[in-house]
């Protein structure tokens, strides 16, 4: 289990309300809540609203989960479905490969 | 939008082309979004799509108004992301979308092994596909353009050598596809009073080429120097390409056959291009002719020689240099005189790079060698639309500059040089002592006219005489006759009359 004074400010960028972003915004709070409580804040960027900020965070692909803090900084592209994945890319949990 | 360069990198990397990218954004013409992929940093998971890229480009193009769109290289999102299959299906999504908002999108992609782009893909889309190439020959370089598609179009299909240098990118076409350029009936002197006189009296047409070949030392550029002087001289910018002399080595050189060509150095109307011909390949060389013929708009081009390209290039591709050189000058009205040195003595009247047959007029020197000495003699063999001489001529350089001889034919064959003097003096010592014998001869036959003429004389005396006697003879007998005629008359009267 991580640290707990670890804080995990997350940013999931999506455009409109597809049924990807659906799918990823619904997974990412199931982890957190599951692994993180308390210890998140997400926060979600509809580019069809904001296009101006795609580029600042080198976004291309759509839904992607920013991890700003704590770093290193991750990108995880996709609907999240892939709970391992996700994890370990947040580094919740060490890679066990 | 790049993959590969950021903005700032990209700015920079242009400025060497004549680009100011920073003053193209201030002044909102351009937009630049760097689009970085790091493959460490992403984690794929689950299904995902492009939108975020469609989005940023809308939004980027939407910010400026954008009409033309780059994509420089839309592989990388390849070697950034592994899901393909989403990837080509996306790809192709944007492609649609680009052209459905009605911008020109240019996409650059690397050459895959056997296909056009490493993906397949871009080709196949898009509506006209360039191929960029590069290739080495002789440690020198070319970069090659091909068309390879070009849908709604008739677009050449051949492999156009382009350059980069600090004025941007040119191309220059191989060949104007089409042979109608205007042609000019003005005539130039060749500087050579007799040389003109064996192009039909007048010289050369403007705007025609004229090769001037032969081997070494024969006095090419001679000829060629006389021809910028003459050009020159009518008060008109020659242009001289020198790949084997410095311009002093040119003006020192002439000076010692008469022609004081730093004058027109001087004035302007002459203007040196020296360079060594492995200081670029054939196309820099080309382009370097192009941009100063277009800036100086002389009358006259020089090329001095160019068998020293060949070393740059293969004879093919000087041969086509020069053809897209002669279009590009005859279109100009331009004449131009190229220089070709010959190696060997025995004249292969198919080399010269094959440009003979693009020449419309091709001076040939050549060595005759006879009684330990080499001389000149000067062929015109071709001069299109007019009556060139057919005859060989003794081609001398004198301290006053060139001029061509009459070779002395005679009946040991062509004869030149000190041959040509000698056996002119031969024939006036032999007319001398022919005359001599002559008039011994007159002489003589006087003397047996006086001869004869005596002896006429002394004949018809002696004719006379016998004519004489014999006329006395036939005189007496005839009156021999009368009188006996008389007496019998008188006889027989008397005995008449009894």
């Amino acid at each position: 289990m991580p640290e707990t004074e670890e804080f995990w400010e997350l940013r999931l960028y999506v455009a409109g309300k597809t049924a990807k972003s659906v799918a990823a915004l619904t997974n990412l709070k199931r982890y957190c809540e599951e692994h993180l409580p308390n210890q998140y804040k997400i926060e979600v960027i509809d580019l069809l609203v904001q296009p101006q900020l795609a580029e600042g965070d080198q976004i291309f692909a759509i839904p992607t989960l920013v991890k700003k803090v704590p770093e290193p900084i991750r990108k995880i592209i996709g609907d999240l479905s892939d709970e391992e994945k996700v994890l370990v890319g947040l580094n919740i949990r060490p890679a066990t490969r | 939008m790049a993959f590969e360069e950021k903005s700032d990198e990209l700015a920079t990397n242009v400025t060497s082309l004549g680009f100011d990218l920073a003053d193209l954004q201030a002044r909102k013409l351009l937009k630049i979004d760097h689009v970085h992929i790091d493959r460490s940093e992403i984690e794929e998971t689950g299904e995902y799509d492009l939108e975020g890229l469609f989005i940023r480009l809308g939004y980027a193009i939407d910010s400026i108004g954008a009409r033309r769109v780059v994509l420089d290289t839309i592989e990388n999102l390849f070697s950034g992301l592994t899901n393909q299959a989403v990837l080509r299906a996306e790809l192709r999504r944007l492609f649609n979308w680009l052209k459905e908002k009605g911008v020109t999108t240019i996409i650059t992609g690397e050459k895959g092994d056997g296909s056009l782009t490493r993906q397949g893909l871009e080709e196949y889309v898009s509506d006209c596909v360039i191929l960029l190439d590069h290739r080495v020959a002789n440690q020198i370089s070319t970069r090659l353009l091909r068309i390879v598609k070009y849908r709604g179009s008739t677009h050449g299909t051949n492999e156009y050598p382009f350059l980069i240098d600090e004025e941007g990118i040119s191309v220059m076409p191989v060949t104007s596809l089409t042979l109608d350029h205007a042609v000019s009936s003005e005539r130039l002197t060749s500087g050579i009073a007799a040389l003109d006189k064996m192009l039909d009296g007048k010289g050369f047409f403007r705007g025609s080429s004229v090769l001037v070949s032969g081997t070494a030392g024969i006095g090419k550029s001679s000829m060629a120097s006389t021809f910028a002087y003459a050009t020159c001289l009518h008060n008109e910018r020659c242009l001289y390409f020198a790949f084997e002399e410095s311009p002093q080595q040119i003006v020192r050189n002439m000076r010692s056959i008469g022609l004081d060509l730093q004058q027109f150095v001087d004035s302007g109307l002459l203007q040196f291009h020296a360079a060594r011909p492995t200081l670029n390949g054939l196309e820099m060389h080309l382009v370097a002719i192009y941009k100063l013929v277009k800036k100086t708009k002389p009358a006259m081009v020089i090329l001095d020689p160019i068998t020293s390209l060949i070393t740059v290039g293969t004879v093919s591709e000087v041969k086509s240099m020069l053809i897209r050189l002669i279009d590009f000058l005859q279109s100009q009205q331009v004449t131009v005189m190229f220089t070709a040195l010959t190696l060997n003595t025995i004249v292969n009247e198919q080399t010269d790079e094959g440009v003979s047959s693009l020449v419309d007029a091709w001076l040939l020197v050549r060595d005759i060698e006879n009684n330990g000495e080499r001389n000149r003699g000067l062929y015109v063999m071709k001069s299109r639309g007019m009556k060139h001489s057919n005859q060989v001529r003794e081609f001398v350089i004198t301290d006053e500059g060139l001029d061509l001889i009459d070779v002395y034919l005679g009946s040991e064959g062509v004869l030149t040089g000190s041959a040509r003097v000698a056996q002119q003096l031969q024939e006036v010592t032999g007319e001398a002592i022919r005359d001599h014998a002559v008039s011994r001869k007159d002489r003589e036959i006087e003397r047996k006219r006086t001869v004869l003429e005596s002896k006429i004389t002394s004949l018809k005396e002696e004719f006379e005489s016998v004519q004489e006697e014999l006329n006395k003879g036939y005189i007496e007998d005839g009156l021999r006759r009368e009188m006996l005629e008389k007496n019998r008359e008188q006889m027989t009267r008397t005995r008449h009359n009894e």
